[in-house]
């Protein structure tokens, strides 16, 4: 469909769905004004949000790319080649059995219907541009928490949005938040009522299917007052000879005593350019965690940020990179202490094989304000052979004497003699290095549900087996 | 009568181009208990690295063979899985891996379908950890991991009792063991020995005293060069080696 059909289908959105079973929107490969245009006119957007999108394109374009990381990976991304807005579903279901079929079918493969009814309080499923199943528990729902993908979210709790959006992450921050701002669509929107623990967590799936393609979407977490919350990401795609394209922009907000744990899974294919901007904020006695495990993707450039502005915040990032052939992880984190008493501990663990590349990048900064604060950062690499490569980059900005920092960092190998050791205990080569990285990234792994915990560890276990000659 | 489990005939081993082993012939029967002593650097866990498959070791002379396969065939696992068990001089750290998932992943990779399910492994664990004196607790420890010294050679004979070997090599397990581990070890030994074959490096007669050998052997620079009953143990205790060493010169 080109622009001129997508903008009858805005058209006849407006007017409402006559046919929803059949409305498929796919717009033209590339970007420019109008795209964003329409993106917002088809989604019926208050004419604010218009404007910041129009803004962020604008600014997306004069930004230059970032003169840091892998320049050569990023500067071959072809961004004409990208389709930025494609809808698969007429709307969201809130019943698998309205999904339509195809797509059902790969979320079950996913394992998403059944993980939803045995161990989480709410899930989004996100296909491509838009969510296509929303649900949330009852008794969530009764307690006042808020859950919706993005778009909902913003039609539904217009002031919370506006409020929000762009609170923590300006449009302005870097070129791909800019580029996310300018078309996002999708993600989710969660507001948590003063006092109200979310014990099962939420999750949210992505889901990337086709060639080209550009995924933006948003998320916006509130943790009111004492409130607590996990949200759990994962997400896919098939593997295609081009590249695709994914830039989230992800805020969270926990406010004073509050907690967020946001879990992400990170594993896309190998053609997939991952480009995503993560921060949050915490107020007094807050805490915000990001477990970050990246074991996808082609190119990843991301770096969990917590801002500490309110007295005994705290900030908590585990984080486990995996590059195999042709990846390169650039991953890290970003602390920034404001206020006093506020703590952060940091700890980042990569393996890279076959030639990949794992890179920390990573900032601690302490405001002169910000008395007695502690801080720890470890950051340990795993290289598994000669050809593959480890870096770390982090900075220190530290302007007030009375903090405690503590950084460590290593770059380690797989000893012959542990797997010689594992090895006369019955285990293959493959299943002695698969037990191996696993206790590795054992730290991450022990923080995550359960059923991620088994899934990442298979998968790892996978990766190993054919790489040992 | 019993099966021939382990005979090494004339072999020669080097590492790193150095010869260590330089044509030692032993052979090992079920049901016996064998032990080596020998100086340091004699090359007792050379023989014991060999004899798992250690990728550094080269054999350049000789052969080895374990109830009559070649064991040149064999991958380290395979030794394993074949019946083979080494209780480690110097056992590995695996940081991140719970030994309680480890015991049961090696159980399930040597003993393969014997393995039983999940209930009687438990079962299994129970008893022998409660035959060592091992804690529970040690069992969502990492594997290894800032063990003492002598914690981890109790590990290696917990782990000798769950995987029901037919040969088992073990390299100076005595050693950093208190006197009650190494009643309770040395229990441990007997039990796998009423079928297994053993062969037991040891720099010490208090060990040979729970351990009944059959067989005492006396490794000088690479080579076996004396043999003979538990008695040999006592007069190696009593005097060392010099007069050994008086003799094969
Ligand atoms: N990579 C190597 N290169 C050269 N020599 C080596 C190498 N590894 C071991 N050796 C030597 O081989 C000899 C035998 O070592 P081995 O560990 O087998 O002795 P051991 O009898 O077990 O001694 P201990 O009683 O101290 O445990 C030693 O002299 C040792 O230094
Ligand atoms: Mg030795």
């Amino acid at each position: 469909m080109g622009k001129d059909e997508a903008r009858d289908a805005v058209g006849d959105y407006r007017y409402g769905f006559h046919d929803p079973e059949n409305a498929v929107i796919k717009f033209d490969k590339g970007i420019s004004e109008q795209v964003v245009r329409d993106i917002s006119a088809l989604k019926n957007e208050p004419e604010w949000m218009t404007e910041i999108r129009v803004k962020a394109y604008h600014h997306y374009v004069e930004r230059p790319m970032p003169d840091w990381g892998n320049m050569g990976l990023l500067n071959s991304i072809d961004f004409d080649a990208v389709t930025y807005f494609l809808k698969s579903s007429s709307g969201t279901a809130k019943d698998w059995d309205d999904v339509p079929e195809d797509i059902k079918n790969t979320f079950d493969r996913l394992g998403i219907p059944d993980a939803e009814q045995k161990w989480l309080g709410g899930v989004t499923a996100q296909y491509e541009s838009e969510a296509v199943y929303h649900s949330i528990r009852e008794d969530l729902e009764k307690q006042g928490v808020l859950f919706y993908d993005m778009d909902s979210g913003l039609r539904e709790h217009e002031d919370i949005v506006r409020e929000y959006f762009c609170s923590v992450i300006p449009y302005s921050d870097n070129k791909f938040s800019a580029l996310n701002t300018a078309v996002w669509s999708g993600g989710s929107f969660i507001y948590v009522p003063k006092g109200v623990h979310v014990e099962l967590p939420v999750q949210a799936y992505f889901r990337i299917n086709s060639e080209n393609m550009g995924q933006f979407e948003r998320t916006l977490i509130i943790a009111d007052e004492g409130s607590s919350i996990q949200y759990v990401e994962g997400c896919t795609a098939p593997t295609f000879s081009t590249d695709s394209l994914h830039s989230a922009v992800v805020e969270l907000i926990a406010m004073k005593g509050a907690t967020i744990r946001y879990t992400t899974i990170q594993n896309w294919s190998t053609n997939v350019y991952n480009l995503v901007t993560k921060r949050g904020v915490a107020y007094e006695n807050a805490t915000i965690e990001w477990i970050d495990g990246n074991i996808g993707s082609k190119l990843t450039m991301k770096y969990p940020s917590v801002i500490l502005r309110g007295e005994g915040a705290h900030a908590e990032v585990i984080s486990v990179a995996y590059s195999g052939e042709g990846q390169h992880q650039d991953a890290g984190s970003k602390v920034i202490h404001l206020a006093a008493n506020t703590t952060s501990n940091v700890l980042s663990k990569s393996i890279s094989k076959n030639g990949g590349r794992s890179s920390y990048r990573g900032l601690v900064k302490v405001s002169p304000k910000a008395h007695n604060c502690k801080i720890n950062v470890v950051c340990d690499a795993l290289l598994l052979d000669e050809n593959s490569r480890s870096d770390t980059y982090p900075t220190m900005e530290v302007a007030n004497s009375s903090c405690r920092v503590e950084h460590e960092a290593s770059v380690s190998k797989v000893s012959g003699d542990q797997l010689f050791y594992l090895m006369s205990r019955g285990h293959s080569e493959a299943e002695a290095m698969g037990m191996i990285i696993n206790g590795f990234f054992e730290p991450f792994t022990r923080e995550l549900p359960m059923e991620y915990a088994v899934e990442l560890n298979r998968l790892l276990e996978i990766e190993m087996e054919g790489a040992i000659g | 009568m019993a099966e021939e489990l382990l005979k090494i005939i004339d072999l020669e081993v080097s590492v790193d181009g150095v010869k260590i082993l330089k044509g030692l012939s032993l052979r090992i029967k079920s049901g016996e208990v064998h032990a080596i002593m020998g100086r340091n650097g004699s090359g007792k866990s050379t023989l014991a690295f060999v004899l798992m498959g250690h990728p550094a070791y080269e054999i350049t002379k000789g052969s080895v063979t374990f109830r009559g396969k070649p064991l040149e065939e064999l991958n380290v696992f395979e030794r394993a899985r074949a019946g083979m068990f080494l209780s480690f001089q110097y056992p590995q750290a695996i940081p991140g891996v719970q030994v309680g998932k480890f015991l049961r992943k090696s159980v399930q990779a040597v003993r393969g379908s014997a393995a039983g399910s999940a209930r009687e492994f438990r079962t299994e664990l129970n008893q022998a950890m409660e035959s060592l004196g091992v804690d529970r607790s040690f069992l969502s420890r990492y594997v290894n991991d800032g063990f003492s010294g002598g914690e981890k050679k109790r590990l290696e004979i917990l782990q000798m009792l769950l995987l029901h070997p037919q040969l088992v090599i073990l390299d100076e397990t005595d050693s950093g063991l208190d006197i009650d581990a190494l009643r309770t070890v040395a229990e441990g030994i007997n039990e796998a020995a009423k079928t297994a074959g053993c062969l037991v490096i040891t720099h010490y007669q208090r060990l040979l005293d729970y351990v009944k050998p059959d067989f005492v052997h006396i490794m000088l620079d690479g080579k076996l060069v004396k043999s003979g009953g538990a008695e040999l143990a006592l007069e190696v205790e009593r005097q060392g080696y010099e007069w050994i060493e008086a003799e094969v010169a």
